[in-house]
């Protein structure tokens, strides 16, 4: 099984980003695993800046995390499963911080529709037509 | 840095988000179909199998795959400003079902990849949609060197409902998985339409 053993010792070297974060997840929310805010943040549910994100002076009461979601989002809006990938953080870390600009009124988040209210027959036909127009 | 965000543009337009599942058993070409068809590099939570893993992941007639999806994958495709789908890719394996439901939750469809190869392998996932009555269709990825067979004897294999839509598609081809998900959305549609026909009757 010359194979396997290759295979072995390819996982057991970890280098750079292999070897995991330097900082452990949670530590970003000072161990907290769940945010203030009442509803639970869906993965598409976007991320919109509110005007008062443009204070420049809010940067200094915030983690750099916090500022990195804000900023991401100014141009585009951003789903959480979107900010989870690009800032490489678990989507529960991102909840949180989330959760926590939310509080701080610096962000509104999109309401995704409640499953319950889909599917929208109009809005279904725009998704055909868009697929197809790809 | 303070300058970065002093000059307020436009307010950023609210798109409307959807989502659509991509389903299937282990290594039938879930992440390939999201990545056909997203604009973005789709996220990826690909973990190479460990030895631990092996009596678990059972890679018979997939040998040559060597990495797993071990969270969830997903693609973003903007229709319009104000419309957005993105693609989830299910986790591919039976011991990770307890996110599945979070990813059911609000969508408007899905899709149920099959090998021919390892039929059994979506029965599961076709089971967890029939029973959350989400709309889905199932798609055949034609493997090179996998048996094909008449849509039929596929639909009789799976003992899908007739309205159930059932294609052959390559999972790597951009416009063959853009069917597969029109096919999705118009059986979403052909059953919304029907709901609200009952419910005027």
């Amino acid at each position: 099984m010359s194979d396997s053993a290759q295979y072995a010792r390819r996982t057991h070297h970890f280098f750079d980003a292999d070897a995991g974060p330097v900082v452990r997840p949670y530590a970003m929310t000072r161990g907290r695993t769940s945010s203030a805010t009442r509803h639970r943040l869906d993965l598409i549910a976007l991320v919109v800046p509110e005007d008062a994100a443009d204070d420049p002076g809010r940067d200094q009461l915030l983690s750099p995390e916090h500022v990195e979601i804000v900023e991401r989002c100014g141009d585009t809006p951003q789903s959480i499963a979107e900010l989870a990938a690009t800032l490489d953080l678990p989507v529960g870390v991102v909840r949180v911080l989330v959760g926590d600009l939310v509080e701080d009124a610096l962000v509104h988040v999109t309401r995704p529709v409640p499953p319950a209210e889909l599917p929208d027959v109009s809005i279904l036909r725009e998704v055909i037509n868009g697929l197809r127009a790809l | 840095m303070v300058f970065g965000r002093s000059s307020r543009r436009t307010p950023p337009v609210e798109p409307v988000t959807l989502k659509i599942l991509v389903a299937g058993g282990f290594g039938v070409g879930k992440t390939t179909l999201v990545g056909a068809v997203s604009e973005i590099r789709p996220l990826r939570t690909e973990e190479t199998l460990s030895e631990a893993g092996r009596p678990v992941d059972d890679t018979e007639g997939v040998e040559q795959k060597t990495t797993t999806t071990v969270a969830m994958d997903f693609g973003r495709i903007t229709l319009r400003e104000d419309l957005v789908l993105y693609l989830f890719g299910t986790p591919g394996q039976d011991r990770f079902w307890f996110l599945w439901d979070e990813l059911a939750q609000g969508a408007l469809g899905a899709v149920v990849l099959a090998d021919t190869r390892r039929l059994e392998d979506c029965f599961g996932a076709i089971d967890y949609f029939e029973r959350r009555a989400i709309p889905f269709a199932v798609a055949v990825n034609c493997f090179e060197g996998a048996g094909r067979f008449p849509a039929e004897r596929v639909r009789a294999a799976l003992d899908l409902d007739s309205e159930v839509p059932l294609l052959m598609c390559d999972a790597r081809q951009r416009e063959s998985a853009k069917e597969v998900l029109v096919a999705v959305v118009e059986h979403a549609l052909a059953r919304a339409d029907r709901r609200r026909e009952h419910a005027t009757t």
